[in-house]
């Protein structure tokens, strides 16, 4: 690699050819403050529109100042990164963008966590010496996330994710000049676009522009509600990054202090919707063995490969842009679904508490979960399954709120029956983790032969489109994996043409799996805290004593004592969906 | 075929066609028909003559005869006065405005003296609808002449050359963009004209397509053999329609005539031209918004580089020139380097068309020699301050040029000098001001185009602009302090400094300019709350001095707010308070008893 | 549609073209070339001004000479129309009386030619004014 050398600050320093001023600033520990700049490296996901002119630097010989998260260093190059002419610049640039934004800080879902406000106390701003109009919009509510767009400052970070990442196309800049905002198509709501809720835009704001709509207080009610026997679900992904809301390092595993802080909160039973995802590898699992097995033994009607259907960003991104390809997803519900839909039979039934005086509450990584337990065909007589579902960041607001010490608690054990599962279950919260579980049991099931090694490596990875061949006793079963919805799309392009070879493939819409979703704990642009979630989850995977789901007691018990068997009458009825063809759906006026 | 007698060449350009210059075509058509004379008098529909203020323009030749403001009610005199008598139609010659004499000859019109038509040199001259007039003025011929006598190479090195720059406003060298191009690897690329004419008040762009469309399509063609290219494409502002038929004609001649398509004037160069519609954005001008827009995503800048030379449409090397910019290169080839070179100052070549507008007697548009001086062109081609007022300003570059003064007027035009004075050249907007402009409100009146214009990508234009534009509303409402003349410059630097593309970065440039050249004027809008011009409403004040004052009750009448009070035969007075400033009792006084303070 | 397949294919539409729009380029510089104005005025037409007129314009323009013919009022000569005023480059009108076909035939082949005058001349007793 060609390298050049530039003056940066005084310092002479050897960079490779390519690098910009602000990947060198930042090898020789210089900062340079960033905005609209987001770099989530092991995801290969990088938004640089160079709009906010928050990171300008002074060049030598240039007539004006340079964006450093764009401008190339060129051999030879005299930089300086803070002299007086930048520093009123980069104070002028940031004044002008809190002329136009809101001044609620105090009460905004954001404080605290909002990096406009954290700069704005870096640059130590006093004073804003411009004053005028704000540019104002409609705020705008959907089942999920909240668009308060007033507070949006145009880094285009969420459009980005929408459009490059995802592929959705909802979110794009609008309007010109001052009225320029990030919105979706002719302004108008997000229940009117393709929205598929994963929540990726949000996860990327710098500001309050973009929230997950807060069921906190529901749940505090229904908590406080003498009537109500209330149960919570947690999943996978959100053991691996609530710590990160309690100071602790990113990848620290908090199951047990979980527990015992969902127990203090109140809730009567404390559960674990890593019992549901044994539940889905049973469903799930034998669906593909029978698809497989009837299309090698020459069922033309049988279409492979065969898709999870675990994510709801992931179900909405199909039912609204491939609905002629809804019968290629497996029918099983989600896990959050299926604890919901055993929850409020089987388990009501034991503790002789009817429907509607049992509330379950789901924490989950995720945003797209609020409106999947808010779906029709989820509800009995208009009593969702699933009540409440509240996101990692929630949770850990109610914890907050409670005046319970996080850090100090004790490790605790998840209740019984439906807090048991095995390391199968806990992988589902990344990336490759739903295909391996259900490679484990469908591997036994199929060859009637034990595992000698349970770890797939094969599987797992951040690499956005991963493909393995698991041999089954003779027979190679072709793996495919998609995260993000732009990958996703790529595969179901493939089907589509005809040209896909898998006989399964495991999809989720967030990059990096449920680890990177859109309710989780902020990143503010550090990748490296979703590598370190994944690593956390394959080593509570490892910790297990028992990592195969169709080895999970508690699941055998259930069959046993209530379903009869996976994909049986009980099962269809209770643990199966179905898929909607939604692209005529979005309305074009509101 | 009959040969013709005389040729009547009746403007089509879009000014004219707005004064009934289409009506007036028609019926001189009509009327020369019913005298049996039209296989003796062809009537020419061509591209504007510049002289838009005195338009529709016919011109009869031979005679060599220029007629000025011609309404469909005067072609019966014209033919039968003089297509038929010979006699010179006398009311409609152009008059001399300090002589007061009749001038029948354009020659010798102080408007065209001065001028030397390159880029505008077909327009008024020939049909724009018909390919053969563009062929008989030696059209097509540099392409010939490069396809088949040069290599690409040559043609590269001929237009280095000539010193040609980018008529757009960057004044990039334009030869030396097409090596870049060239040198781009690449299986595909692309030409494109940017016809995007954004500039409030300029229309040379327009002009040149309405009246000269071939030798843009020329000129792209020849481009595309330099940098290896066989696709244009032409994006056209949609609110051009007249310009947009006339180059769909002329691109469909050219592909009947195979001077466009495959295997051009039988080499094995293929080339190509499609138009790209522009829904009127003035960013779109910048060439990575147009390219943007061109690609059907938003219309917004992104930053350089990577350039358009390396990665354009579609991430392919595209070579972006201006229509005038085009317009030059056919007569450049056709007349070498040596030639072109010897036109205009040391560091731009050429001629640059410019237009004319404001407080200017002749507006239009102009041609000049490149370092031709501010007062030249004011005074001897623009014919002077309109109403023998005094001249105060004249703002070069469109809405982001500065204002220049009384002593830069004899300064030469050309890129350079233009921004040492703290303008540009910009796209060739000319707008003079006399002493009845204020010239808070002239940069005010800039900042409230290019708030309404920005793309609203980058913090400083967006916000940074309209906060500017905030500051200087307040100024001419009175409410100013001298710390917001200061915060003026500061921010206005600010933006220069930071913004992402040349719209936000000169944005700044008619506050920055006024506040250097007109300080006292910003001064006494904050001290003594006074307009100077009497355009700030705000700060006028509408008094009736007593002694002219007969009681008449006209004014007191004619208020739409009743603000005025006083007995009939008795001294009227305006209560300030009340006032709304609309100026109805001024012009209802018939003894100058009301005045403005 | 003929399709232009070369440089001198491009030539030689441009040179078929050039009798239609020598009368627009050559107007736009007359001095240069032999100017010809014939007295068009009632008297003239009708003293066969207008045969005259096109006759020069269509041999000129046979005869490759290029050349400016414009129409003007009565010169005052009406006792000689048609009258015709020929103006080669750099010198002095000369006015001819009594022009026919013939006349103007031998117009072009001495005078316009050879610069030999031709029998009808008018002595001209005016001064044209130079706008």
């Amino acid at each position: 690699m060609e390298t050049i050398k530039i003056n940066i600050d005084n310092k002479i320093v050897e960079v490779e050819k390519g690098t910009t001023i602000l990947q060198a600033a930042k090898k020789f520990g210089i900062h340079i403050p960033t905005l609209c700049h987001l770099h989530l490296h092991d995801l290969n996901i990088e938004n640089k529109p160079a709009g906010c002119r928050i990171c300008v630097v002074e060049v030598a010989g240039r007539k004006n100042l340079a964006p450093a998260c764009v401008t190339e260093c060129m051999d030879g190059m005299v930089v300086n990164t803070h002299n007086i002419r930048v520093l009123n610049a980069r104070k002028t640039v940031l004044e002008l963008i809190l002329s136009d934004h809101p001044t609620d800080c105090l009460i905004c879902s954001k404080n605290g966590n909002c990096e406009l406000q954290s700069m704005a106390q870096e640059f130590g701003v006093r004073e804003i010496h411009f004053e005028g109009e704000k540019s104002t919009y409609r705020e705008d509510t959907s089942p999920a996330i909240i668009r308060d767009v007033d507070k949006c400052i145009m880094c285009r970070r969420c459009e980005m994710m929408c459009n490059e990442v995802q592929t959705v196309g909802v979110l794009s800049a609008v309007n010109r000049g001052f009225m320029s905002v990030v919105a979706p198509a002719f302004e108008m709501n997000l229940d009117h676009s393709v929205c598929t809720y994963c929540g990726q835009c949000v996860a990327v704001c710098p500001t309050g522009a973009l929230t997950e709509v807060d069921h906190t207080n529901a749940v505090i009610r229904a908590l406080a509600d003498p009537d109500k026997t209330v149960i919570v679900q947690t999943a996978p992904a959100v053991r691996a990054a609530l710590g990160e809301e309690f100071g602790l390092e990113p990848g620290t595993l908090v199951t047990g202090k979980m527990a015992a802080a969902l127990r203090r909160l109140g809730f009567n039973y404390v559960f674990d919707t890593d019992f549901a995802a044994d539940l889905t590898i049973m469903e799930e699992g034998t669906e593909l063995l029978d698809r497989l097995n009837r299309h090698l033994n020459g069922d033309k009607s049988v279409a492979l490969p065969i898709l999870t259907s675990c994510c709801p960003g992931w179900v909405n991104f199909f039912e609204h842009q491939f609905p002629e390809m809804r019968d290629i997803p497996s029918t099983a519900r989600s896990p959050q679904q299926m604890f919901g839909a055993i929850a409020k039979t089987y388990f009501a039934e034991k503790l002789n508490v009817k429907r509607e005086n049992l509330v379950v509450v789901s924490v989950m990584p995720c945003l797209a979960k609020k409106f999947e337990c808010q779906r029709d065909e989820f509800k009995t007589n208009g009593n969702p399954d699933v009540d409440y579902s509240i996101s990692t960041r929630e949770l850990a607001h109610l914890i907050k709120q409670l005046n319970i010490s996080f850090n100090e608690l004790p490790e605790e054990d998840f209740d019984h029956p439906l807090g048991e599962s095995t390391g199968a279950a806990v992988i589902f919260g990344t990336t490759g983790g739903v295909i391996e579980a259900a490679v484990r049991t469908a591997y036994e099931v199929q060859t009637g032969k034990k595992l000698q090694k349970i770890d797939f490596e094969e599987l797992r990875g951040m690499e956005f489109i991963r493909e393995a061949t698991i041999d089954f006793d003779g027979l190679p079963i072709r793996i495919g994996i998609a995260h993000g919805l732009g990958n996703a799309r790529k595969l179901l392009e493939d089907i589509k043409a005809g040209k896909s070879e898998f006989h399964a493939i495991e999809i989720m819409a967030c990059p990096g799996g449920c680890i990177g979703g859109g309710g989780q704990p902020l990143h503010h642009g550090d990748s490296s805290i979703i590598k370190a979630r994944q690593k956390a989850i394959y080593a509570e995977d490892a910790s297990k004593t028992i990592r195969k789901s169709h080895e999970n007691p508690y699941i055998i018990q259930l069959y046993k004592e209530f379903l009869g068997k996976p994909c049986g009458e009980l099962s269809h009825h209770l643990l199966h969906t179905h898929y909607f063809d939604k692209s005529k759906e979005i309305s074009v006026v509101e | 075929m009959a040969k013709y007698k005389m040729h009547l060449l009746v403007c089509g350009g879009t000014a004219c066609h707005a004064s009934e210059s289409e009506r007036l075509l028609d019926t001189l058509k009509t009327i020369i028909a019913d005298k049996g004379l039209d296989s003796e008098v062809q009537v020419i529909a061509t591209g504007c003559f510049g002289f838009c203020e005195k338009g529709p323009i016919v011109k009869v030749m031979p005679d060599n005869t220029f007629y000025t403001q011609v309404t469909p009610d005067d072609a019966r005199e014209i033919i039968e006065e003089h297509i038929i008598k010979g006699r010179k139609v006398n009311r409609l010659l152009y008059l001399n405005p300090e002589s007061k004499e009749h001038v029948s000859d354009s020659k010798h019109m102080g408007f065209y003296k001065k001028q030397l038509r390159i880029a505008l040199r077909n327009c008024g001259f020939i049909d724009p609808e018909n390919i053969d007039e563009y062929i008989s003025r030696d059209g097509y011929e540099a392409l010939a002449k490069c396809l088949t006598e040069m290599t690409p190479q040559q043609v590269i090195e001929l237009m280095k050359k000539s010193g040609l720059r980018g008529r757009g406003g960057g004044g990039f060298p334009t030869g030396l963009k097409w090596e870049i191009t060239s040198k781009s690897v690449s299986d595909i690329k692309y030409v494109v004209c940017n016809a995007d004419e954004g500039d409030p008040g300029a229309f040379m762009d327009r002009s040149i397509l309405e009246g000269d469309p071939h030798s843009v399509i020329e000129a792209m063609a020849i481009c595309g053999y330099c940098i290896g290219a066989s696709n244009g494409l032409v994006y056209i502002r949609a609110e051009y329609p007249l310009a947009i038929d006339r180059l769909k004609i002329a691109i469909k001649q050219a592909r009947e005539y195979g001077l466009l398509g495959n295997g051009i004037l039988g080499t094995g160069f293929n080339f190509d031209i499609e138009l790209r519609y522009g829904a009127g954005a003035f960013v779109c001008g910048e060439e990575t918004a147009l390219i943007h827009s061109m690609e059907g995503k938003r219309g917004e800048p992104t930053m350089k580089p990577p350039f358009p030379s390396v990665s354009g449409y579609f991430e392919k090397p595209t070579n972006v020139n201006n229509v005038e910019t085009f317009a030059n290169v056919p007569v450049i080839i056709n007349k070498g380097a040596e030639w072109y070179s010897a036109i205009g100052s040391e560091k731009s070549k050429g001629t640059k068309v410019f237009a004319l507008a404001g407080k200017i007697n002749n507006v239009g548009l102009i041609e000049v020699p490149m370092g031709t001086t501010l007062r030249e062109v004011i005074y001897e081609i623009g014919g002077g301050i309109r109403n023998g007022k005094k001249f105060k300003a004249v703002q070069t570059g469109g809405p982001s040029g500065g204002c220049l003064t009384e002593k830069h007027l004899d300064t030469p035009i050309d890129y350079d000098n233009l921004i040492a004075s703290g303008s540009m050249m910009g796209s060739g907007g000319m707008i003079v001001m006399d002493e009845d402009d204020c010239m808070v409100s002239v940069a005010k009146f800039y900042l409230e185009f290019t708030v309404e214009e920005s793309c609203g990508k980058c913090t400083p234009c967006r916000i940074g602009n309209k906060r500017l534009h905030e500051i200087l509303d307040k100024l001419t409402k009175g409410n100013g302090t001298m710390e917001d003349i200061d915060r003026l410059k500061n921010l206005s630097k600010v933006i220069k400094d930071t913004a992402l593309c040349g719209l936000g970065q000169t944005s700044p440039n008619p506050v920055l300019s006024t506040i250097d050249n007109f300080l006292d004027e910003y001064v006494e809008h904050v001290t003594e709350k006074k307009c100077r011009a009497g355009q700030c409403k705000a700060l006028m004040q509408y008094t009736i001095i007593p002694d002219n004052c007969v009681g008449c009750t006209a004014c007191a009448r004619n208020c739409p707010v009743n603000a005025i009070s006083g007995e009939r035969k008795g001294i009227h007075t305006i209560n300030q308070e009340v006032c709304i400033k609309c100026g109805a009792c001024l012009e209802k006084c018939k003894f100058n008893a009301v005045v403005i303070k | 549609m003929t399709q232009v397949k070369s440089l001198a294919d491009l030539r030689r539409i441009k040179e078929n073209l050039q009798g239609k729009m020598s009368l627009r380029e050559n107007s736009n510089n007359p001095e240069s070339l032999v100017q010809i104005r014939v007295a068009m005025a009632t008297c003239g037409i009708a003293s066969g001004a207008k045969q005259v007129m096109e006759f020069f314009i269509e041999e000129l323009d046979k005869r490759n000479i290029q050349a400016v013919v414009t129409q003007t009022g009565c010169m005052g000569y009406c006792f000689a129309e048609p009258t015709v005023e020929i103006t080669l480059p750099g010198q002095a009108p000369v006015v001819y009386g009594y022009v026919d076909i013939n006349k103007a035939d031998s117009i072009i082949e001495k005078y316009i030619k050879n610069g030999e005058l031709v029998d009808g001349i008018i002595p001209v007793n005016y001064e044209t004014i130079q706008k």
